[in-house]
């Protein structure tokens, strides 16, 4: 008897937590990058939810809530990866660059875009990927980021700004 | 839509001024593939956005299973070791006490062949002096 209500617990649980999944899944590739990694962590964020399993239960708004863990714990990670090898760090971005020209002689824009995603601050990139990208609602980024409406939109508007005018640069180029 | 209303709504955009409602038309606007040429940096931002929503997490998601059942695991074990080592220790205690009386029983048994022999060697004893005196008599008589 233990067993089931158990499982009907978890699979209550799933129920809630399995619909936001691609969008836990997707802001943690953004900002870690790699596909691997951002899968890991989409695993422990679910281990994390799964242990504040009754907390959830009084939570208006699960999903804000786990994208906010997603932020979180994904910030985290890349502090220690960071604190823990600079030079690794350095690394790539020479990687980068060397990739980034030759996606530029492909003309490849949306790889182009993801780049010029990825160097912009940590908060307008979560930005841009909360509202252009999962269409979230102004009160829910909020939640999610812990900021004033009026801050995410001043960041907002800045990191679109950034976008359409690197793109253009590029565009003159003749890149794109 | 007129171009008009879409620059007006670019402008917006570029403000964090629309609607979720307004982004949508200008998603959908820029889907089209006739976009003049000085809005085409729109095109590539729009479509990379709606294409980046279509990226799927492949690994399936999973959850410890033991985590909470271990705790009944392993009060159910500990269980399972209190019995047996009280079952184990009531055994021995039994085993001890049916020892015990047979010990006695055998004891109560060898005590009464005893008293019972001696009993008889009492009657011997007698037989003996008996026959001693017979002996006498008799072998004084020849």
């Amino acid at each position: 008897m233990i067993f089931d209500s158990n499982k009907m617990n978890q699979s209550e649980f799933l129920k809630i937590v399995l619909p936001f999944k691609d969008k836990v899944y997707r802001l943690a590739k953004r900002l870690l990058v790699s596909r691997d990694e951002a899968e890991d962590a989409t695993q422990e964020l679910y281990f994390k939810l799964w242990k504040n399993r009754t907390k959830i239960e009084t939570y208006d708004n699960v999903e804000a809530y786990a994208m906010r863990m997603t932020k979180n714990y994904c910030l985290d990670q890349l502090k220690s990866k960071r604190a823990s090898n600079l030079t690794l760090v350095h690394n790539n971005y020479k990687d980068e660059n060397t990739s980034l020209q030759k996606e530029i002689e492909y003309g490849d824009s949306a790889n182009i875009i993801k780049k010029m995603i990825d160097n912009l601050p940590e908060k307008q990139k979560m930005i841009v990927q909360l509202r252009d990208i999962e269409n979230y609602e102004y009160p829910e980024i909020g939640k999610i980021m812990n900021m004033k409406p009026t801050a995410i939109r001043v960041a907002l508007s800045r990191a679109r700004k950034t976008l359409r005018d690197s793109f253009i640069k590029k565009q003159n180029y003749g890149i794109v | 839509m007129e171009l008009f209303k879409i620059e007006k709504l670019i402008e917006k955009y570029l403000n964090a001024e629309t609607t979720l409602q307004e982004e949508k038309v200008l998603k959908k606007f820029f889907l089209q593939d006739n976009i003049p040429t000085h809005l085409k940096e729109y095109k590539y931002l729009f479509n990379y956005f709606s294409n980046s929503k279509l990226e799927r997490v492949s690994k399936s998601i999973t959850l410890p299973k033991k985590q909470y059942n271990l705790r009944w695991l392993s009060i159910a074990a500990a269980l399972i070791l209190m019995i047996s080592i009280y079952t184990f220790h009531q055994n021995n205690v039994r085993e001890k006490e049916e020892a015990r009386l047979a010990f006695m029983e055998t004891q109560k048994a060898l005590n009464l062949i005893s008293y019972n022999l001696n009993k008889g060697n009492k009657a011997v004893a007698q037989l003996k002096t008996f026959e001693n005196t017979q002996n006498r008599i008799f072998i004084n008589n020849k």
